[in-house]
């Protein structure tokens, strides 16, 4: 599965590495919905972590698409908030 | 559903959306190939801008630093005559710097992270961007208008993610520039001002650099005259230079000496 950290580059994971970070996943979701601020920096840190010491860097050259995407390391709360825009914070 | 997959669902949502298809496909990776080389122009005039402030703020941080020096040199000074007064208020003036210099060293800090990152991610959209230009001519060479289709997409989608992501990450950079720069303005208007100088002393004659000028030639004449007292008793030198402080007329002492000894105190 191949993961985009914005701004960073995309990483190939292996599915059960991806199943592994889903609940730094949901951490991440529900801090953004409480506008738990803290929460959302520590999650996000440990979530991009992880994927860069799992994940195998693609080339720069690769046109593939990413199955998923995260927010920059450095992003505020109320940038992913304005990612996530019109789709509001309902998950779908 | 899990927050990086409505990223990511977005996110292809308003690339599609960017990208304008042409009736005839390949015509498409013609204008595409045209935005991808605008869009690495962009960011390298992205990284280019990102430098110029890095430089105008490492440039304040320098003259920053050198008033910092000076006032330390000042206080050395003042205190080698004795007026611990002079040397505090030197001290007191340099750590208002320090707080200005360490927000300008963070600002420099970070300036040079976005430069990185963009000057990367500049160098990951020129790898993309080659290698679609070589699957473009492959595409146009060897299919027709229907053929080509399914490829095409596939060219696009990597591309595009790319080209969103990275436009961003321009957008993101120009936005923490500008706040950045909004601030060094400020510091450069401070400096042109002299409410800076007025405070550091830099070039300038401030009242410490003056109390310090005035009490010099006094203090040459003090430690020569401790040198003197030295010379006949050998005990009185200490008390000469504690004069310095009370300013008493040197020259009264100087003669007095001299009287004592003439050809000494006409050296």
């Amino acid at each position: 599965m191949i993961v985009r950290i914005m701004g960073e580059g995309q990483y190939d994971l292996a599915d059960g590495h991806v199943d592994a970070l889903n609940h730094l996943d949901a951490r991440i979701e529900k801090a953004v919905e409480d506008g738990d601020e803290e929460s959302f920096r520590a999650g996000l840190d440990e979530l991009l972590a992880a994927i860069r010491v799992a994940g195998r860097v693609l080339p720069d050259d690769s046109l593939l698409d990413s199955d998923l995407m995260l927010p920059p390391a450095d992003a505020t709360l109320e940038e992913v908030r304005e990612l996530l825009g019109d789709e509001g914070l309902i998950p779908g | 559903m899990s927050l990086m997959k409505r990223v990511s669902l977005i996110f292809r949502a308003k690339a599609d959306k960017a990208l304008d298809r042409a009736e005839d496909p390949r015509e498409t990776l013609d204008y595409s190939y045209k935005r991808q080389l605008e869009l690495l122009s962009k960011v390298r005039r992205g990284v280019a801008d990102v430098a110029t402030s890095r430089k105008r703020v490492e440039l304040q941080v320098a003259q920053l630093q050198q008033q910092a020096d000076k006032l330390t040199a000042q206080a050395q000074k003042a205190l080698s005559m004795g007026r611990e007064d002079l040397a505090r208020e030197a001290l007191t003036r340099k750590s208002a710097l320090a707080s200005q210099l360490s927000d300008l060293e963070a600002q420099r800090a970070q300036l040079q992270g976005e430069e990185e990152k963009l000057t990367l991610a500049s160098q990951r959209l020129q790898a993309k961007v080659e290698s679609f230009r070589t699957q473009k001519e492959t595409i146009k060479a060897k299919y027709t208008a229907a053929e080509a289709q399914t490829r095409i997409n596939e060219a696009f989608s990597g591309i595009s993610e790319e080209m969103g992501d990275v436009g961003m990450a321009v957008q993101r950079a120009e936005d923490k520039t500008a706040q950045m720069q909004a601030r060094a303005g400020a510091i450069d208007e401070l400096i042109a001002s002299g409410a800076l100088d007025d405070a550091s002393a830099i070039n300038r004659g401030d009242d410490i650099s003056r109390e310090l000028e005035a009490m010099s030639s006094e203090h040459d004449v003090e430690s020569e005259l401790a040198a003197l007292k030295a010379g006949v008793s050998g005990g009185s030198a200490p008390q000469a230079l504690e004069a310095a402080d009370t300013t008493p007329p040197a020259q009264v002492e100087a003669a007095r000496v001299a009287d004592q000894q003439p050809e000494e105190g006409q050296r």
